[in-house]
C-alpha cells in the first residue's frame, strides 16, 4: 500500500476554481516529489493558482516562464543543477495548450536531448486560463468558446508523439486517482532522463459540470475508456489497475458525456467519432501491453 | 599569446576563458563558427560547460534563463532571425534580472534572404533591458566579450549583455588577436536571487501594476548604474591588459568642425575618411558609438554632424541619427548606408562629409550617390 506523506506543498486557499483537478493533481505530484524540487510553469491555470507577487501558494520554488518555453527552460535548469552536482528534481507542470500546441517544439527538443526532468501535462482539454478556447487536446464534439458548435477534429494524440521519443518512462494519470498518480510520479523521479506524465484534469467551469463532481468525472472518463491509465517503462506498456476493468467492460460513453455541458446536444456522428478514437487507443495499447506490437 | 583569428573564434576564445557553466545555442549564419568552436572546446575538455544544442533560438534563451536562475554563468550566441525568434525570451531574461551574455552577429532581416551585415536586428531589441555593445575589430570582440560577463554579473547591474559584431566583416575576417590570461578579472558569479529549494519563492508570478512598475524602474536604475560599472570595468581592463575602451571612441575630434558618427566596422572606416579629409584641409573627426544601451552622451555642440546608420526604422529614420537629434539636440545629415551588407568605403564616407546637408536624409546608392 502506497504511503502518501502528510507534508503539504500547496497551501490552502489558493485562487483555484472550486473543484479544480489541476491543483488536486499538483498536490499529489508535489507530495511525491518532496521539497528538493523546482516547478517550471508556462502560462497556464497554475500561473494563477500559485498566487500573485509577492506571495506564493507553493512550498517549493516555482519558476514561471513564457508559454512556449517550459521544456527548454527546464533543460537549462536541469543542466545547471547537474553541473553543480545537485539532484534537484526539475518538474514542468504545464497545461494542454502549453504542451500539445505552443510548447510542443520545446518538449520534443528536450526529450530528444535526453534532458533529465519530468514533464507533466495536466490536460483539461482547452485553454482554461483564458476562458476555454479549443486546443489541440480538445476532443471531438466538445463546445469551447472558439468551437461554439463543437470541435470537429479529434484530440491530438500527444502520448503517441511523446512515445516516439522513446523516453525511459511515460504514463497517463488522472486527478481522480491520486494514489496511482502519486506512485507514477515517484517512479518517474527515480529514473534519469526525460519522463512524461499526462494527467487528465476535469475542469468544472470548462467542461460545464457541477464542481463537486470532479472526481466522479475523472472516474467516468476512465471507466468509459475515454481516458486509459497506463505506464510505458522503457517501451513496455502496462495498463494500470483502474483501466484494466474498464477495458473489459466499459460503462457507456454517454454516462461520461451527459453531465458535461460542453457535450450538450452533441451529434451522433461526433459520439461515434469519440468512440472510434477511444477504441483505437484501447486496441493499440492492449496490443502493446500484450507484447503483440 | 598573439594569434590570428576570426571575430567568431575570438568570441569563442573569450567564452572559453570566462568558463560559463551552461552554453545553450542554435546555429545561424554568420554566427555558426562561435557555437561550433565552443562545441569543440567542450568536447576536447578545454571548456568544462554543459553544452545544450537546443532546437531553436527561443529555446536557447529559455535554456539560458533556466540555467542562469540557478546562479550559474551562461552564454549563447545568435544573429538576425535567430535573435528575433528569441525576442520573447530576450525580454524575459532582462526582466528576470539574469546576467546572461550573448554574442549577436549583426545581420540583415528577410525577406529577401540576406546574410550580410546590418544593425537593425539588434536595434529592434533596444527596449528589452539588455545592455548592448558594438565592436569594430576581432580584438575588440574578444575584449568586449570578457568584459560583458563582469559587467552583466556586477551586483548593481544584473542585466544581460549583448556583444554585437558585424556579420562577415568581423565574424569571418582574420585579424590579429592577443589572448590574455584573465586571472581574476571576472569574479565568481553570485546571483542574489538564485533559486534555493531551502527558501522556496515564486519567480515571475502574476504581478500587479504597482509592483510591476517598481520592478521596471529598478531595471532602469540598474541600466543607469551600469554606466559606472562599464567605466570601472573598462579602466581595470586597460590597467591589466593595456587596451583602452570608452563608451564612444573619438578620433581627431578635439578641434573638429564636423564629426562623422557611426557604429561597428563603419566607425573604423570613418577614421580613415577623417585622415583623408584632414589632408584636404577639412577639420573632421569621427565618433564610434560602442555602447548603444545605455546610450551615451556625445559632445557635439557647435559642430556639424554626419550620422551613418547601418539600420532603419521605417516611418521614423536612421535610429542613431534620430536618437542623437533627440538626446543631443543636433540636426544631423543622416546617411542610411550599408544595409544588407552594402559596401561602404572610406571614400564614400568622406563624400558624405564633404557634401553634408544638415537636416536631410540620404539613402546611399538608392536616391543618388554623393
Amino acid at each position: 500500500m502506497t504511503e502518501i506523506p502528510k507534508d503539504e506543498y500547496i497551501f490552502k486557499c489558493t485562487s483555484a476554481c472550486a473543484g479544480c483537478s489541476d491543483s488536486l493533481a499538483l498536490r499529489y505530484v508535489l507530495k511525491a516529489a518532496g521539497p528538493e524540487t523546482v516547478l517550471v510553469i508556462p502560462a497556464c491555470c497554475t500561473s494563477v493558482i500559485q498566487g500573485a507577487y509577492p506571495n506564493t501558494a507553493m512550498n517549493v520554488p516555482v519558476y514561471n516562464v513564457a508559454f512556449a518555453a517550459a521544456a527548454a527552460c527546464a533543460s537549462g535548469m536541469s543542466a545547471a543543477f547537474r553541473a553543480a552536482g545537485k539532484k534537484t528534481h526539475v518538474i514542468v507542470y504545464a497545461g494542454d495548450g502549453g504542451t500539445v500546441d505552443i510548447g510542443i517544439q520545446a518538449l520534443s527538443g528536450a526529450f530528444e536531448r535526453g534532458t533529465d526532468f519530468l514533464y507533466i501535462c495536466y490536460d483539461n482539454e482547452a485553454y482554461g486560463n483564458t476562458g476555454m478556447q479549443r486546443s489541440g487536446a480538445t476532443p471531438a464534439g466538445a463546445k469551447t468558446t472558439t468551437t461554439p458548435a463543437g470541435k470537429e477534429e479529434n484530440k491530438k494524440d500527444l502520448d503517441a508523439i511523446v512515445a516516439a521519443h522513446n523516453p525511459p518512462y511515460m504514463a497517463t494519470a488522472c486527478a481522480a486517482y491520486p494514489k496511482d498518480l502519486f506512485s507514477k510520479v515517484q517512479k518517474a523521479l527515480s529514473l534519469r532522463g526525460p519522463k512524461f506524465i499526462h494527467v487528465l484534469a476535469p475542469c468544472p467551469p470548462g467542461w460545464r459540470y457541477s464542481s463537486e463532481m470532479s472526481v466522479e468525472m475523472g472516474k467516468l472518463a476512465v471507466r468509459s475508456g475515454m481516458w486509459i491509465l497506463y505506464e510505458r517503462e522503457f517501451g513496455k506498456v502496462t495498463i494500470s489497475g483502474p483501466s484494466k476493468a474498464a477495458m473489459i467492460k466499459p460503462v457507456p460513453l454517454e454516462e461520461y458525456l451527459a453531465p458535461q455541458g460542453r457535450f450538450k446536444g452533441i451529434s451522433k456522428e461526433a459520439i461515434a467519432q469519440l468512440k472510434s478514437q477511444a477504441e483505437r487507443n484501447a486496441g493499440r495499447l492492449k496490443k502493446e501491453a500484450d507484447g503483440i506490437c | 599569446m598573439l594569434t590570428v583569428a576570426t571575430g567568431n573564434k575570438a568570441v569563442a576564445s573569450a567564452v572559453k576563458q570566462a568558463c560559463p557553466s551552461v552554453v545553450a545555442a542554435y546555429p545561424i549564419t554568420p554566427q555558426t563558427e562561435i557555437v561550433e568552436q565552443i562545441a569543440e572546446y567542450v568536447t576536447s575538455g578545454e571548456l568544462k560547460s554543459q553544452y545544450i544544442a537546443v532546437e531553436s533560438e527561443h529555446s536557447a534563451m529559455a535554456a539560458c534563463i533556466g540555467a542562469s536562475v540557478t546562479g550559474v554563468r551562461t552564454f549563447t550566441a545568435t544573429s538576425s532571425h535567430g535573435l528575433h525568434y528569441m525576442h520573447e525570451m530576450v525580454n524575459w531574461a532582462a526582466g528576470a534580472r539574469l546576467p546572461i551574455v550573448m554574442a549577436n552577429v549583426n545581420r540583415a532581416l528577410g525577406p529577401g534572404w540576406n546574410i550580410w551585415a546590418e544593425h537593425t536586428d539588434a536595434f529592434q531589441e533596444r527596449d528589452t533591458g539588455w545592455l548592448q555593445v558594438y565592436v569594430a575589430s576581432v580584438q575588440e570582440a574578444y575584449d568586449a566579450t570578457l568584459m560583458a560577463f563582469r559587467i552583466a554579473e556586477h551586483e548593481s547591474v544584473l542585466l544581460p549583455v549583448m556583444v554585437n559584431m558585424d556579420g562577415f566583416l568581423l565574424s569571418h575576417s582574420m585579424q590579429p588577436l592577443q589572448n590574455v590570461d584573465i586571472g581574476d578579472f571576472i569574479p565568481p558569479i553570485h546571483l542574489p536571487h538564485a533559486i534555493d529549494t531551502s527558501h522556496p519563492a515564486g519567480y515571475g508570478t502574476l504581478t500587479g501594476p504597482e509592483d510591476y512598475f517598481r520592478l521596471r524602474w529598478d531595471m532602469e536604475r540598474s541600466m543607469r548604474d551600469s554606466v559606472a560599472v562599464i567605466r570601472e570595468t573598462q579602466e581595470d581592463f586597460a590597467k591589466r591588459f593595456g587596451r583602452k575602451y570608452d563608451f564612444v571612441e573619438e578620433y581627431r575630434c578635439d578641434d573638429a568642425d564636423v564629426v562623422v558618427i557611426a557604429m561597428g566596422t563603419l566607425g573604423k572606416e570613418a577614421e580613415v575618411a577623417v585622415d583623408l579629409l584632414r589632408k584636404e584641409g577639412l577639420k573632421a573627426g569621427s565618433m564610434r558609438i560602442r555602447w548603444f544601451r545605455p546610450f551615451p552622451h556625445l559632445d557635439l555642440s557647435g559642430r556639424d554632424v554626419v550620422v551613418i546608420d547601418r539600420d532603419y526604422s521605417f516611418g521614423f529614420g536612421g535610429v542613431i541619427a534620430r536618437s542623437l537629434a533627440a538626446t543631443e539636440r543636433v540636426t544631423p545629415f543622416s546617411v542610411i548606408a550599408g544595409l544588407g551588407g552594402q559596401e561602404v568605403t572610406y571614400d564614400d564616407i568622406a563624400g558624405f562629409v564633404r557634401d553634408r546637408r544638415p537636416g536631410e536624409e540620404l539613402w546611399f546608392g538608392v536616391n543618388g550617390n554623393v
